[in-house]
């Protein structure tokens, strides 16, 4: 904004607008930054009745461990509660996902961008009502057939459901992507010889990167972040992370080991903190792209 | 493009949408017409030392044998639908009858599973959605007058809440308000209540999760708003200026009806993401205070030792319906705006 409205702002006001993002910006980031500080501390420490301030400098921590700072909650969920068996997981899952529902995607959302045709629109209808469907109402649709057939519990199929479940929003997403390149670039192309596939291989897909990516950065966070199907589609040995922190809760409660589940978390939380740092500028422009949203 | 084109190159899409969403809405349908085989029966004659006495006991094997035979059950029609579980037709019929004043009615009402879990659902998503457009708006006005290098930093923390996953933010929440993390201590201290717990009262629980609610989405509606802001004319504030607007005029009057397409964008997002509201109840173990239709479903798939799949089916039939006519004005909008683009 002009120099001249900033002049025109009053001490009152600078005061207030800073003091409100102030608050915010401590709602927003005060309960990450307390969980990462106190799954360093022991259990009476983080869950203190005493003193909230216990958790900030770690008194039982150094009671029991002789030191503020203490690894075992980690150890805990990674080494003996085996967190890492569920990190692959998760890897694997995450990948296939993103890999295939991008490949279909771009191919799926190429056509619809550049179809006319009535159909692709009610295509597109049925797409935006899938996907506000919540994915649970799916779920009990593929139990009894999965248990029928001897799929339920692998990855892979795990795999095909997110990918499924992922693709009216990737291609809702790339569609409006592929709008924004001129139809011109592959129309060109074809008048010059090239086939329709020819065209999209030399010509679109050297320039759709930005779009893919940010489509990719909401496929990422969809398969990563579910748990509505992982937690019913996964037998127990194959679980991701976010039902396995889940069933900690049950188990970790009973033997008195919330830490595990708190370094779990933390676990979980930072390749998102990481992903936000590198990416947030793709994230904020898909994110206002318009009817998007996974 | 071609028609056959278009087909080559839609197809595996389609085949995946049409194999694991349009197929397994119409599985589901199936299913919430059948219901669980029940035990068979058989008399058996037990004879201790002294005498005979015949007894009713489970077969099992003969039980698996009919699973076996027909997984889904046996045939229902739509008595899923109507049972005290669902929409309950009987008993609201009964209570209907029975009481006097509608608020009576209502609070018997809200004791059926499936009314208390729609009556959450439609609470929480009329209390979080205006909370999120104004506190997201709120943010997003203040932070516009940030200098810019402070702006990127705090674009990055406002996305944390609406980026990690539900399910561990919604933890990491729960953990600062039990009865022993740093909030829940203190308010035990200020009211000087050794055994205030916020999962105790029905009230504090919903206040609970609709915190949840709002911490988690106003990030989204503060991005959206934010880079709405960027695109105001600034003629127009000049003229508005010019003309002796104050400050608050010239939002009020230039910046929130520019902003008015974006409340309508927000609000639909808001009414699809809180209908689904799932994750929170989970991690904060409400499910006794609070239910929604997704947790329903969950609970009747993981819930108990028999997976109730007719009862899962019925009411994610019932889900889906609502979800329909949600979103029934987008889609009639959304006609509209293609058929002008066509002509």
């Amino acid at each position: 904004m002009s120099t001249s409205v900033a002049d025109r702002r009053s001490k009152g006001l600078i005061w207030f607008t800073t003091s409100f993002v102030v608050l915010w910006i401590f709602i927003a980031a005060g309960p990450f930054l307390w969980t990462l500080w106190g799954s360093f501390k022991v259990q009476p420490d983080f869950f203190s009745k005493t003193d909230w301030r216990n958790a900030l400098y770690g008194v039982m921590t150094t009671v029991q461990t002789g030191s503020a700072f203490t690894g075992d909650g980690y150890y805990g969920a990674w080494v003996e509660q085996e967190f890492w068996r569920n990190t692959i997981n998760t890897g694997i899952v995450v990948f296939f996902t993103v890999v295939i529902s991008l490949t279909l995607g771009t191919l799926g959302g190429y056509a619809l961008a550049r179809s006319g045709f009535r159909y692709a629109f009610w295509l597109l209808m049925a797409g935006l009502v899938f996907r506000a469907m919540p994915h649970i109402t799916l779920v009990s649709g593929y139990l009894l057939p999965f248990f029928e057939w001897n799929v339920w519990g692998k990855l892979s199929t795990t795999i095909i459901v997110l990918v499924a479940i992922n693709q009216p929003f990737t291609l809702w997403m790339l569609h409006s992507f592929f709008l924004n390149i001129p139809k011109d670039m592959d129309e060109s192309a074809m008048v010059d010889g090239c086939t329709r596939f020819q065209a999209f291989r030399y010509v679109i897909i050297p320039v759709m990167w930005p779009g893919v990516i940010t489509t990719g950065l909401f496929s990422f966070l969809l398969a990563y972040n579910d748990f509505a199907v992982t937690a019913v589609l996964l037998s127990s040995e194959n679980q991701t992370m976010v039902p396995r922190i889940n069933s900690f809760l049950g188990t970790v409660r009973e033997t008195g080991d919330v830490m595990f589940a708190v370094a779990a978390v933390v676990s979980a939380m930072i390749p998102l903190f990481f992903l936000v740092l590198f990416f947030q500028r793709q994230i904020v422009s898909g994110l206002t792209a318009g009817a998007v949203k996974g | 493009m071609k028609h056959r084109t278009f087909f080559w190159f839609i197809l595996p899409s389609l085949a995946a949408m049409f194999f694991f969403i349009a197929l397994p809405i119409v599985s589901v349908a199936v299913q919430s017409l059948f219901v669980e085989h029940e035990q068979i029966m058989t008399e058996v004659e037990n004879c201790g030392p002294f005498k005979c006495e015949t007894v009713l006991q489970v077969d099992n094997e003969a039980t698996a044998a009919l699973r076996e035979e027909a997984p889904l059950g046996r045939f229902n029609g739509l008595g899923t639908y109507t049972n005290r579980k669902h929409l309950a037709f009987e008993q609201v019929g009964v209570a209907w009858n029975e009481t006097e004043t509608f608020g009576e009615f209502m609070s018997e009402l809200i004791n059926l599973p499936f009314y208390k879990a729609l009556f959450f659902t439609l609470t929480y998503t009329a209390v979080v959605t205006p909370f999120v457009i104004f506190l997201g708006l709120g943010v997003a006005l203040a932070v516009n007058t940030l200098p810019r290098a402070i702006k990127g930093p705090t674009i990055f923390v406002s996305l944390l809440p609406m980026i990690v996953t539900p399910l561990i933010g919604a933890l990491i929440l729960f953990w600062m308000v039990d009865a022993d993390g740093i909030i829940g201590a203190t308010l035990q201290k200020i009211f000087n209540d050794p055994n205030l717990s916020l999962k105790a009262s029905t009230p504090l629980t919903w206040m609970m999760l609709i915190v949840y609610g709002i911490w988690s989405s106003t990030p989204f509606s503060f991005i959206v708003f934010y880079a709405g802001l960027q695109t105001v004319p600034k003629e127009t504030l000049e003229a508005a200026k010019i003309d002796g607007a104050s400050r608050w005029q010239s939002i009020r009057y230039v910046v929130v009806p520019y902003m008015m397409p974006l409340v309508v964008f927000i609000t639909l997002m808001q009414l699809m993401d809180n209908f689904r509201v799932f994750e929170p109840i989970i991690s904060f173990s409400a499910s006794a205070k609070a239910t929604s239709l997704s947790w329903i479903i969950f609970n009747d798939l993981r819930g108990g030792d028999i997976q109730l799949f007719g009862s899962a089916g019925a009411t994610s039939i019932l889900t889906i319906l609502g979800v329909a006519i949600l979103l029934t004005p987008v889609l009639i909008r959304t006609w509209r705006d293609f058929n002008q683009k066509r002509a």
